[in-house]
């Protein structure tokens, strides 16, 4: 009887198995650096300039004294977004229903499938000039309004919330709508009552992440909601936002204005991180994926 | 060897069938039939004339007659992808859930064509339940809700505790999880997930009730259960059992149907099938020779 032998890993394969790894971490070092500067940046030159005050008052808009803090732009940027994605998740996830529940493999879904991605990769700046040639131009209810930068905001937010939300609803598996109908449930009974809170957890994150992407964009506001510096909670009035505020400012020859909007580039970027992280803890609850 | 003294290992979630055979008929009877004293209920026929089913352009089911008997167990066995899980779901009008999928040919419940223009497809499904392969509880929901799902789907109105405990009993599950209601379906085990499922169909108290291998992804102890379980169903209810373990169409069913690349090769007595079957390729696949 012969014992049985293996060959033994070659020099070369081992040192090239070594090569490879070392480049895949490199490339993974790299990218890690921006972000790492963005973020050191960031803290190092806003965190300053975070006072109560800067949290409590509106812009002064003078140029000497007191150039006062962002709480307009805070207000304008949730409420703005807060339309947005009252008007964007509805309707994403009604799009991602039908494309999953009904439209499935038909030649119109595909189609609808189709534009929605090419939708993603339309640039912002392009549906805050479709909002500003329509409604701002057109002088639908007004010139600038906030709720005009909504549905610009909207438009941007709608195909990533379609397709997130249509992954997340492929996720639930068909055993779980077949047995619904198999128990002569309606379509519409197993769709609201078997599929969405199956799949609730991951709808909830991805709207959210189409939130958290949706409140840095400056493009869309700037041609549809402008700015004003006072407060205001009427979304059919001009209204100010963070991007806008933060646009406006680094143009400005005043140190304390760049600093501002440092300041508020990181309440910005703060924002976004706490929508990001609640997402990510919705979603480690989810049942599936 | 050593036997485990431990006493607990029988009281696992899945009982060894035979351990408390006097207390199952008492606790399946009394107010799971409210209607009569007697637990034997007049089932429902099915009949199935011509049926043919399509993948596309691909012919699943290739014309088949077929005669389900009221109040009897009724195997449907053959190879993998012969074309028996397509035709019982036909039976529901569940195949044509399937894109691209349809039948043709007609299926009937006592006098009723199931597949007739003014017939809801929803009210079909009603009256012919489905168990499936794999265990399928609603994830999002209790053990109680599962049950209860179907008469909310179906929007209807009843008591629903006692239709739970009911169903429960029905399906031989209640002693195991009354306790425990409010925990979610999908924490059972394989076994008790199935006859979550088959307490679920039960509730919505259909006509006949359809199961497509409901024991291929159970281990042996929790399949005897089933195999208890349909004996006590056929009572109330007419069942349709597709199956690819023939043992157990052996064990539970009254008559067999044996399908082969979507023709129906043989139908009859189980025992004639099993023992003394008129077509050669009926003998083939019973003896073991392929399949």
């Amino acid at each position: 009887m012969t014992t049985a032998t293996l060959q033994p890993i070659s020099a070369r394969r081992r040192r090239t198995d070594q090569i490879a790894r070392a480049l895949l971490l490199i490339a993974t070092l790299i990218a890690l650096v921006p972000l790492a500067l963005v973020l050191y940046f960031l803290i190092k030159k806003g965190i300053g300039t975070w006072t109560w005050h800067f949290f409590s008052t509106d812009p002064s808009g003078r140029f000497f004294g007191d150039p006062g803090g962002i709480k307009s732009a805070i207000v304008g940027t949730v409420l703005i977004v807060a339309l947005a994605s009252a008007i964007a998740v509805p309707i994403g996830i009604g799009v991602a229903l039908y494309l999953v529940e009904y439209g499935k493999d038909s030649r119109f879904a595909n189609v609808v499938r189709y534009f929605v991605d090419v939708l993603t990769g339309v640039p912002s700046i392009v549906f805050g000039l479709f909002i500003y040639i329509v409604l701002v131009l057109g002088g639908v209810g007004g010139n600038f309004a906030g709720w005009k930068g909504s549905i610009a905001l909207a438009l941007l937010m709608l195909p990533v919330v379609t397709r997130s939300a249509e992954v997340v609803l492929k996720l639930v598996p068909d055993s779980l709508r077949e047995a619904a109908l198999a128990l002569g449930a309606p379509r519409w009974r197993v769709v609201a009552r078997v599929v969405l809170p199956s799949a609730a957890s991951g709808l909830v994150t991805g709207s959210l992440l189409a939130i958290a992407r949706a409140a840095g964009e400056t493009a869309p506001l700037l041609f549809t909601a402008f700015a004003v510096k006072a407060t205001t909670f009427d979304l059919g009035g001009q209204m100010n936002s963070l991007p806008i505020q933060i646009f406006n400012d680094v143009r400005q020859a005043q140190d304390r204005l760049v600093e501002r909007a440092w300041g508020a580039a990181l309440t910005l970027v703060m924002m976004v991180l706490l929508l990001t992280l609640v997402a990510r803890l919705i979603q480690r609850r989810s049942r599936f994926a | 060897m050593t036997l485990d003294p431990n006493p607990r290992a029988e009281r696992q979630d899945e009982v060894a069938p035979g351990t408390k055979p006097a207390a199952e008929p008492e606790t399946s009877e009394g107010p799971r039939f409210p209607r009569g004293s007697t637990t034997e209920v007049l089932g429902h026929e099915v009949t199935l004339t011509g049926l043919r089913a399509f993948y596309g352009e691909s012919e699943a089911v290739k014309g088949v007659d077929l005669h389900f008997a009221p109040n009897k167990v009724t195997a449907m066995i053959g190879p993998s992808g012969c074309g028996k899980s397509t035709l019982v779901r036909c039976i529901n009008r569940m195949h044509e859930e399937i894109p691209g999928a349809r039948a043709d040919g007609s299926v009937t419940l006592d006098d009723l064509d199931i597949y007739g223009a003014d017939v809801d497809v929803v009210a079909v499904r009603r009256a012919i339940g489905m168990v499936f392969q794999k265990p399928n509880p609603f994830p999002t929901m209790s053990i109680f809700d599962n049950v209860a799902a179907g008469v909310r789907l179906t929007g209807a109105k009843a008591d629903l505790k006692q239709v739970v405990e009911r169903s429960l009993k029905g399906a031989g599950l209640w002693e195991e999880v009354k306790d425990r209601l409010n925990a979610p379906g999908i924490g059972l085990s394989g076994g008790q997930q199935q006859r979550l499922c088959i307490a679920r169909t039960i509730a919505v108290e259909p006509e006949v009730i359809i199961m497509d291998e409901p024991c291929s992804a159970l281990d042996p102890v929790a399949t005897l259960k089933i195999e208890e379980l349909i004996g006590e169903l056929k009572k109330r209810y007419t069942i349709i059992l597709v199956t690819h373990n023939m043992q157990q169409a052996g064990r539970v069913a009254d008559s067999t149907a044996f399908m082969l690349t979507g023709e129906m090769v043989e139908f009859g007595e189980t025992e004639k099938i099993f023992t003394n079957p008129d077509d050669q390729r009926t003998e083939d696949y019973v003896s073991g020779k392929f399949g």
